[in-house]
């Protein structure tokens, strides 16, 4: 079952007095459950696809369909009620809330669904369970460290039980341990939860976790790869 | 909303220093606007009282030619007191007062008065007339401490005054100063000298005659009289009203400025944070908020520092505030000359009128204050946000 179909799908950006074209026809289609990436150097549109994905940004030219909703068409409010129901948000330099708990992160996309108190602090409980914070749920951002900072991003990304997470180079600030840590547990929860995985990345590390890889190179698909074992299925 | 006063308020918290400055600073504001405005209706509730008090009561009839700054035509302004108002007066609810211009002479100086007759044994004013009710073989006569000050009279001292009958006549008697009094009304004390009001009729050869008719209740509806005007308590007190609107646009002035620190503080703060949190905006929208809701967030933030300065002046500031009305202000130099009712130590008073105004005039203008810059947000491109990158 495909919950994002792209077809054709063109963006360019403003640049001085011309513009430039970071994405050019791009065709692909996600099904529910998949654990893929993006993968490609810089510029080469990875993010930009990541973000239209996310409904961040629209297409210039083509389709962009995510659960049904075409992402071109949507108002602001549509597209902020898409991404508050439906989807979670992992990024490069986790983008915690810095003056807010551990817990009152997890809590935060729960409170944006105006769930009740009790039902919030279960799903929040149960997303640092996940990620094996619970001892950490009183600490700030700052007293924590990076492997820990981005394991409270998934937990907040996944807290809600979204049908997509978008990750953004989720590894690039973390040390091989941490990083192996981190992807085992997005693939734990991918297999146990179904939920979509979709990376934007070009650490291997991240790559050999991957299920499916999709390289980009200027803004086109240059490959793609079906991995039907991956690393920790080898290890 | 709610969740927007949750977060905000968890923000201001989590901002920690850069929060109480600004929570300070404007909770200065408070505490001196509302002193301000508490010392200006203090002075307003006093001056108005003491008149009250020792004037006007609840409002005069006035002869119609009565014409309190006209000198010349004091000797003129009196007429027969009403026969339909006899049944008030004998009642104590009316207060007849003639006024007739005369000098005195202390210590040899020639000094020009006005002589109010007004009866001895009236309670409708606060003068001390029961002091008038004196067996002496001199005239009775009471003083304001403004009079006694200027003519350097004190009680038991005597002083000659001269006088002119209806018919035009110059007569002289002695007065005995049996006592002073002082009210913090000028008009009530300079160059006043109250004597017994029959006293006054028979060596005016006016008896039966009055100049003003003060009365107690200011409520009820009086009717017209010929050949007297009706001057209310609010026409009375008139130029008091004036005197502090007037005085109220410079204190305004004091507290714009106060107003304007603080606003500019909040607004600083509002510019640095929206320019250093792009992320966190980013973060937002991501997370689900729209643009718009980011703003009101924002807004919301910014807002609360007039909540919290609110609570933070309701702790130092009500002890301040409450002390301040129990001990008063002194004047640092003599009231009295001022020419207007105003006590040398005035006495703040407030009221729940001018603590709300002043609480909401904060808050909405921080509200807007903090709106402003807010407004940046609804135009950032949210995937730039989120890399932190400068818009």
């Amino acid at each position: 079952m495909e919950i994002i179909q792209i077809k054709n799908l063109i963006k360019r950006f403003p640049m001085g007095k011309g513009e430039f074209t970071a994405l050019r026809g791009i065709d692909l289609s996600f099904g529910k459950g998949e654990f893929a990436g993006l993968i490609g150097p810089s510029g080469s549109g990875k993010t930009t696809l990541l973000n239209i994905i996310g409904s961040l940004d629209v297409p210039t030219e083509g389709q962009v369909t995510v659960l049904d909703k075409s992402i071109g068409h949507l108002s602001t409010k549509e597209a902020a009620q898409l991404r508050k129901e439906s989807m979670g948000f992992i990024f490069q330099s986790y983008n915690l809330l810095q003056v807010h708990t551990v817990y009152e992160n997890v809590e935060f996309p729960l409170l944006l669904l105006k769930l009740n108190g009790t039902e919030r602090k279960k799903m929040v409980m149960a997303a640092l369970e996940w990620v094996g914070l619970t001892d950490k749920v009183k600490s700030k951002p700052p007293q924590l460290s990076g492997g820990e900072c981005q394991r409270v991003a998934i937990a907040r990304a996944m807290v809600k039980r979204p049908s997509l997470v978008l990750a953004d180079e989720p590894t690039a600030n973390l040390d091989a341990a941490n990083s192996h840590n981190i992807l085992r547990t997005m693939e734990t929860l991918n297999s146990e939860l179904k939920t979509t995985f979709i990376f934007a990345t070009h650490d291997d590390k991240v790559i050999n976790y991957l299920h499916r890889k999709i390289f980009l190179l200027d803004g086109r698909v240059d490959k793609e790869e079906i991995v039907t074992e991956t690393k920790t299925a080898a290890s | 909303m709610k969740l927007a006063i949750k977060l905000a308020f968890r923000n201001l918290i989590g901002a920690g220093l850069r929060t109480w400055l600004n929570v300070i600073v404007l909770s200065f504001s408070f505490v001196i606007i509302i002193w301000i405005k508490g010392v200006m209706a203090g002075w307003d509730y006093q001056a108005k009282t003491d008149m009250t008090n020792y004037e006007i009561g609840g409002g005069q009839y006035w002869q119609e030619t009565y014409d309190p700054y006209d000198p010349l035509t004091l000797d003129i302004s009196n007429a027969k007191i009403p026969s339909e108002l006899e049944t008030e007066i004998e009642a104590g609810n009316m207060e007849p007062v003639l006024i007739v211009p005369g000098n005195i002479f202390p210590q040899g100086r020639m000094q020009a008065v006005s002589i109010k007759g007004i009866r001895p044994e009236q309670t409708l004013l606060k003068l001390p007339t029961e002091k008038l009710d004196t067996v002496t073989d001199a005239i009775p006569a009471i003083i304001g401490m403004l009079m006694a000050n200027n003519s350097r009279l004190k009680i038991g001292d005597r002083v000659t005054i001269r006088w002119r009958d209806a018919n035009g006549t110059f007569d002289a008697a002695e007065l005995l100063i049996t006592a002073i009094f002082s009210s913090n009304v000028p008009s009530a004390e300079a160059g006043q000298v109250y004597i017994p009001l029959e006293r006054l009729q028979q060596m005016t050869l006016l008896e039966g005659h009055a100049t003003v008719l003060t009365f107690s209740d200011p409520e009820a509806t009086r009717p017209e009289i010929a050949g007297w005007k009706l001057r209310t308590k609010a026409d009375l007190t008139y130029q008091v009203d004036e005197m502090i609107k007037t005085k109220s646009v410079g204190q305004s002035v004091l507290y714009g400025i106060l107003l304007l620190l603080a606003m500019l503080a909040i607004f600083d703060t509002q510019v640095l944070s929206i320019f250093r949190r792009q992320k966190e905006i980013g973060t937002y929208i991501a997370l689900g908020y729209t643009r718009g809701e980011v703003v009101g967030l924002f807004t919301v933030e910014g807002t609360m520092h007039a909540v919290l300065a609110a609570i933070a002046a309701t702790i130092y500031g009500l002890p301040l505030l409450l002390w301040q009305a129990k001990v008063g202000w002194t004047m640092p130099i003599d009231t009295s000359d001022f020419g207007m009712a105003m006590a040398q130590t005035l006495y703040p008073k407030y009221t729940v009128g001018l603590v709300v105004s002043t609480v909401l005039l904060v808050t909405i203008t921080t509200a807007i204050v903090s709106y402003l810059p807010s407004r940046k947000i609804a135009k950032m491109n949210p995937t730039e946000a989120l890399r932190g990158k400068l818009q």
